[in-house]
């Protein structure tokens, strides 16, 4: 197994725990956090797989570095959404997390 | 409930990991091969590194509407209603050391930021890193109490947050003529690609240090 592949397995370790983490964490502070793994990981995919033929590919990257400063910008939003809903509700929990009770210990 | 919920996402999560994997491993070889077109065209994109190549030149729409998106994003938090009280806006920190040392770093961040544009000509760099660097100066002024948050960005702040893409507009809009998005005159593509990357820097840093800078004020006045 390559380099390259060793990467983007990586990559999709890291989606996956992020995937888990969006849906079993009910903070949203958590929420975005496991959105940005997930992020981190597709990147890791698109870079890894891109070099499996040995040469670095400069078409992934770009977007890799494209994609980065994207996510930081959705990031910035979320966090100023997810603090407005704070000092609306007093809550960084979805509405939706609140109706089931059970679901409320962190 | 609860244990039972966990335990299906994780075990989705792990069967949807195993597929991924097995089928990045099955993966074949991509039919174009993208690597060999980039350098044989590099002579004509008017850089020589192929990522900025790419970035400004053969997707250079990619990089025009990722601006576009991220200054879309600091209007939506500076959209967002304020809860404004009596609290003065303090500084979070008024150390001394750290204040002197941020005043000998930050000119140091600006020259490297000059410097990580222009090397993004040739070799690794470019405008996204020369612009997170400067957010870095801007952010780190903060941190040491010399650069006060926004609350509102005056008229000089928003023409620097907007010339990046106001720029990289006037450039697309006037080269339209030829028919084509964003295809530089041969001769021209190097000296367009610097105008435009030198206001991307400037805007991306602004935007960058602003998500920041933003969020901080709202959050010390509640």
């Amino acid at each position: 197994m390559s380099t390259a592949l060793v990467y983007a397995l990586t990559g999709t370790a890291l989606f996956v725990l992020g995937v888990a983490g969006l849906i079993l964490q009910p903070h949203l502070l958590r929420k975005i956090l496991a959105f940005n793994i997930m992020g981190s990981g597709i990147f890791l995919v698109l870079v890894g797989l891109a070099q499996r033929a040995g040469t670095p590919d400069p078409v992934p990257q770009a977007m890799v570095l494209t994609g980065i400063v994207v996510a930081i910008a959705a990031t910035a939003l979320a966090l100023a959404l997810a603090r407005q809903l704070l000092d609306m509700c007093g809550e960084m929990r979805l509405p939706e997390e609140k109706t089931g009770k059970d679901r409320l210990d962190v | 409930m609860r244990t039972l919920l966990n335990v299906t996402v994780l075990f989705l999560a792990s069967a949807l990991g195993l597929v991924l994997g097995w089928l990045i491993l099955d993966l074949p070889v991509a039919a174009v091969h993208l690597p060999e077109q980039v350098t044989a065209l590099l002579e004509m994109s008017g850089v020589v590194h192929p990522v900025t190549a790419v970035l400004l030149n053969f997707r250079g729409y990619d990089t025009l509407l990722e601006i576009a998106v991220l200054l879309l994003a600091l209007l939506g938090i500076l959209a967002l209603p304020r809860h404004v009280s009596d609290h003065q806006h303090r500084s979070p920190s008024a150390n001394p050391v750290l204040q002197t040392l941020t005043r000998v770093l930050a000119p140091l961040m600006l020259l490297v930021a000059g410097y990580v544009l222009w090397a993004g000509a040739h070799r690794p760099g470019g405008a996204f890193q020369a612009g997170a660097v400067l957010a870095g100066a801007g952010v780190l002024l903060h941190l040491a109490g010399l650069l006060p948050a926004w609350a509102t960005p005056g008229r000089t702040l928003r023409a620097g947050l907007a010339v990046g893409l106001l720029v990289f507009i006037a450039v697309a809009v006037a080269l339209m003529a030829q028919g084509t998005l964003l295809q530089y005159p041969l001769g021209w593509a190097g000296a367009l690609i610097l105008m435009i990357e030198a206001s991307l820097t400037l805007s991306l840093g602004l935007i960058l240090a602003g998500f920041y800078l933003v969020l901080t004020d709202s959050r010390t006045r509640v």
